[in-house]
């Protein structure tokens, strides 16, 4: 098990967001979390990542508690994620961008070898790495945004919403690059709205709901579970 | 960073301010054109002696303002605040630089010819001043953000301002419990007597350069182009442009952000120290309140330039200073307006061109 997270608690000063939050993501898995707007999916990365910490519970990150770990400790042992929105830096370039990502990192060999392979993984971004991130499309602002994290060298990739305001073509790509990410060794916790895409490339699945989890299983059995496919899957089946 | 709007003095105006403001600054034009027209061509009031003097003194004190202002600037752009107590940071820098002197002045290496330390190594004196000065002040400002400010960095944003203003007269008193409210006179090594200098002929007249305003020039250019540095090329420069931009990201990229704002606050600090040494060395008064106008004309010179952009406070504090030192000239008002002309400069900007001359920095997408 690389990422433990047992019965998390997390409060927004008195707004209980998350009650008694459990799951786990064990090494080269992929694992969605999906739920619908307010679920607390965000809350629940933000919460790995060390931007909030639980008021009870804990998350065990390779056998250490990290619940009241500084974010930036968190991102140098390995966890990186790649937030909701994009949040790239508008007005830095797109190499500019791959460089605050690798922050981190200390050695300029490692940080050109990686911007070297996050090229090869993304042409489209070298072509543009001189122009500013604001000036991309949203899909291209999402590879910019995967790409950055990925400069982090991370175990454990955190993805919220990459499908996020992307065209169904968009979206397959995107998809087919975190599932190439993962194949490659990085574990990746997958957060989603778009349940049908992430169930289909993720290992296993939890569904949350005003800040529980409320089922959790295969991806493939919550895929086929009639309360998935009624309340996430627009009540279509999927065979 | 949807938290934090524009200066609020910033805002668009009312409806009736839309025909009086144009109104407003044709007059203001006119004016200033016909004083120009009347001054520069008419009369020829004063010869190329004058304006040089004029162009030395607004040099050297436009450098200091460059320097304060730069705290004003830094500040604004990673917090969204206003730091109103970054005078009281260059009085402390002053009054550190004042005990230096003091202290090495009192210090005796040979009674046959007398001769003191400070006279004996004014190098290394002066190297002493500046390095306890700026210590002081860089302290001082991580300090004042650590009691004053980081404990309201949630609340909204009137309140750390406020924090400010409460901070800043606190410090004006406490220096006047602690160092009286004597004014102090800063005793130079001799090879920075004020008055001295180069003399230069020009129309006739001896214009004189003074070593206390070449060195004073000269240094803040230096620390001017070293933060330059420190903000484009230093791992320490990305951490603060990216908190600058959007905190929670720069979090998520592995920036420890309450730290890079306590170095944000210890340069600012260190440059305002530096200030703080040189206003001694080359005005030679130090008094608990020598950081109050000073601090008001840098934090006019960051908005003239566009508040939270860099350069643009340097350049800002540049034009500040000329415009101070050769404004009333041109303009042929007595040259004790000077104070006057820079603070309704600050208002002009702030009608015409909030974002400052340089600046599209507070436009709604970056702030
Ligand atoms: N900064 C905040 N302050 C107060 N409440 C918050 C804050 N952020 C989130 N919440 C609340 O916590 C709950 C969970 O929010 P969260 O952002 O985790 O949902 P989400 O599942 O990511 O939703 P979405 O799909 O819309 O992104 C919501 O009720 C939300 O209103
Ligand atoms: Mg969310």
């Amino acid at each position: 098990m690389i990422l433990n997270v047992e019965n998390i608690n997390v409060h927004y000063g008195a707004i209980h967001a998350l009650r008694e939050v459990s799951f786990t993501l064990s090494k080269g898995e992929i694992v969605a979390l999906i739920g619908a707007n307010g679920a607390g999916k965000s809350t629940s990365l933000n919460t790995v990542s060390g931007l909030l910490h639980p008021t009870s519970g804990k998350v065990v990150y390779l056998g250490e508690d990290i619940s009241n770990t500084s974010p930036q400790e968190i991102v140098r042992r390995g966890i990186v994620q790649v937030p909701e929105g994009r949040k790239i830096f508008a007005k830095m370039s797109v190499w500019e961008n791959l460089e605050m990502g690798a922050y981190t990192v200390s050695d300029r060999k490692v940080v050109d070898e990686r911007m070297e392979s996050v090229f090869m993984r993304f042409p489209r971004l070298k072509e543009r790495r001189n122009q500013p991130g604001g000036t991309l499309s949203g899909g291209e602002q999402q590879m910019l945004a995967i790409a950055r994290g990925l400069m982090a060298g991370p175990k454990v990739l955190l993805l919220d919403e990459p499908s996020m305001g992307l065209a169904p073509i968009l979206v397959e790509q995107i998809f087919d690059i975190i599932r190439e990410i993962n194949d490659s060794g990085t574990s990746i916790l997958l957060v989603e709205q778009n349940a049908l895409m992430a169930l289909s490339i993720a290992d296993r699945g939890y569904v949350l709901d005003t800040g529980r989890v409320v089922l959790q299983g295969i991806a493939d059995d919550l895929l086929h579970n009639p309360f998935v496919i009624n309340a996430y899957l627009g009540g279509e089946t999927t065979e | 960073m949807n938290e934090s709007v524009p200066l609020p003095i910033a805002r668009k105006g009312s409806q009736l301010l839309k025909y009086l403001r144009p109104t407003f600054g044709v007059v203001v034009l006119l004016f200033i054109l016909y004083r120009l027209y009347s001054v520069l061509v008419i009369r020829h009031e004063y010869g190329a002696d004058t304006w040089t003097r004029l162009l030395i003194t607004g040099l050297i004190i436009g450098g200091v303002y460059a320097l304060i202002a730069i705290g004003y600037t830094l500040v604004y752009g990673i917090l969204f605040m206003i730091n109103f107590a970054h005078g009281e940071v260059m009085m402390l820098g002053a009054y550190a630089g004042f005990f230096v002197f003091e202290a090495l002045k009192s210090i005796k290496v040979s009674s046959e010819p007398p001769l003191n330390f400070s006279n004996a190594n004014p190098v290394i004196s002066i190297i002493i001043a500046f390095a306890v000065g700026m210590t002081v002040s860089a302290l001082s400002g991580f300090l004042l953000e650590k009691i004053a400010y980081r404990p309201l960095r949630k609340a909204p944003r009137l309140v750390p301002l406020i924090s400010a203003i409460g901070a800043s007269i606190f410090l004006q008193n406490a220096a006047q419990l602690l160092f009286s409210p004597q004014l102090r006179d800063v005793t130079n090594p001799e090879i920075l007597r004020r008055g001295i200098g180069w003399k230069i002929l020009i129309n006739g007249s001896n214009v004189i350069i003074p070593y206390t305003g070449v060195f004073t020039f000269a240094l803040s250019i230096l620390l001017l182009i070293g933060l330059y540095i420190i903000v484009r090329k230093t791992k320490l420069g990305r951490a603060m442009r990216a908190v600058a931009l959007d905190k929670k990201t720069a979090a998520l990229m592995g920036i420890d952000v309450d730290k890079t704002i306590s170095q944000t606050f210890l340069i600012s600090g260190a440059l305002a120290g530096a200030a703080g040494v040189m206003w001694g060395i080359h005005n030679g008064l130090v008094y608990y309140f020598v950081g109050f106008i000073p601090g008001i004309k840098a934090f006019t010179a960051a908005v003239l330039g566009g508040i939270g952009n860099l350069p643009g406070a340097m350049l800002g504090g540049l034009f500040l200073g000329l415009i101070e030192s050769m404004g009333p000239a041109a303009l042929g008002i007595n040259f004790q307006l000077k104070d006057v002309l820079a603070f309704a400069i600050l208002i002009l900007v702030l009608t015409f061109r909030p974002s400052g001359l340089l600046g599209e920095v507070l436009s709604e997408e970056k702030v």
